[in-house]
Formats: structure tokens, C-alpha cells, sequence
């Protein structure tokens, strides 16, 4: 009867342990097209604008 | 048994974290990568727009027409390309290594390859999966 108990809590651990490595192994396309899209979004909005604004003209009284 | 069920205890934890879909994209060195792309971007963004230089399908860029950039500017453009891929490469290296997961590098090379196209503005030119150039519309 332990060992049966034995055998159980090791397939258990074993199922587990494989679950983990499966979740691991796989590529998530859902959370890396998520982090493409805010890195890109930091490197091609972090740059200043191409052309720069013009500088406001002073009023000339 | 009390490591073992600690182990576990990480490693169901873990497995909570991926199932919220986030990746690990903040570390230094991605930080770095990004805020040296990010500098370049604006150097690189009139060579986009005359279409001298094309988001390639590989993840990279390309200087696909290297007689729309003067004689005088090509090599500071090719520089530009260069040091862009460089950074382009060791950005996905480094997303796959935070990750746990140094074998993900071409998958998230071909998916920021679709997202960079899927991104780009109207009128740069970006290569589909079969590697036709086409202008954005």
C-alpha cells in the first residue's frame, strides 16, 4: 500500500514535472507578437520626428 | 520532499505566469537594443520612405536599391543597415535567451519580421514571406 502511495506521488510528480517542460518548450506566438508590437512601438516612436518642428516665430511688434 | 514540493510550487507558479502571455522583455540588455534602435530610427526613416532601404523578411534590413542613396551617403547607409542588423539580431537572441529559451531565436525573428512589416507606414517597402518587394499601400 506505500508503495503504491509511492508510485502515485512519483507519476504525479513526473506529470507535472513534463506539463511545465511542455509549456516551456512551445513557442507562445500570442505573447511574442504582443512584445514585438511594444517594442516596435518604443523604437519607431522614441525617435524624433524626421523633419523637426520649426521653432515658433517671434512676434515682431 | 519538501524541495521537491517547493520545485513544483515554482514550476506551477510558472506555468500560471506564461499563461498570462507575457514575455520577459525587460532586461538591460534588451533596454540597451532598443534605445540604441530607437536613436538610429531617425537616421534610417528617410531611406525607408525613398524606399533605398526595405524591411526584409528575415527580421533585418535591406538595402534593396542601393542607386537611390547618392554615391556620397552609400556608405554611411550601409553602415546604417549594418549596425541595425547587428543590433536587429542580438535583440532576438537576447528576447529568446530572458525567455529560458535560447532555441525560440527564429521564431521571434519571424514573428517580429511579420509584425515590423505589418507596422510600417504607407509607402516603405517591406518583402512577404515569399520574398516579393512590395510598397506599402
Amino acid at each position: 500500500m506505500n508503495r503504491l502511495l509511492q508510485y502515485a506521488t512519483l507519476s504525479f510528480a513526473v506529470g507535472l514535472v513534463a506539463g511545465c517542460v511542455t509549456i516551456n518548450i512551445y513557442f507562445p506566438a500570442s505573447a511574442a507578437e504582443k512584445a514585438a508590437d511594444s517594442i516596435i512601438d518604443e523604437v519607431w516612436q522614441l525617435a524624433p520626428p524626421a523633419t523637426p518642428p520649426q521653432a515658433p516665430k517671434e512676434k515682431t511688434p | 520532499m519538501i524541495r521537491l514540493l517547493a520545485f513544483l510550487f515554482g514550476c506551477v507558479l510558472g506555468t500560471a505566469a506564461f499563461a498570462q502571455g507575457n514575455l520577459e522583455i525587460n532586461t538591460p540588455a534588451i533596454d540597451n537594443y532598443k534605445s540604441s534602435m530607437g536613436q538610429r530610427h531617425a537616421q534610417l526613416t528617410p531611406w525607408y520612405q525613398s524606399g533605398a532601404v526595405g524591411l526584409a523578411k528575415d527580421g533585418t534590413v535591406f538595402l534593396r536599391d542601393p542607386g537611390a542613396v547618392p554615391l556620397a551617403q552609400r556608405q554611411a547607409v550601409s553602415r546604417l543597415v549594418a549596425a541595425e542588423n547587428a543590433d536587429r539580431a542580438g535583440l532576438y537572441r537576447e528576447i529568446a535567451r530572458a525567455n529560458g529559451n535560447p532555441g525560440w531565436e527564429p521564431d521571434i525573428r519571424a514573428t517580429f519580421a511579420q509584425r515590423w512589416a505589418n507596422r510600417a507606414p504607407a509607402g516603405w517597402w517591406v518583402q512577404s514571406a515569399t520574398g516579393i518587394w512590395q510598397q506599402k499601400k
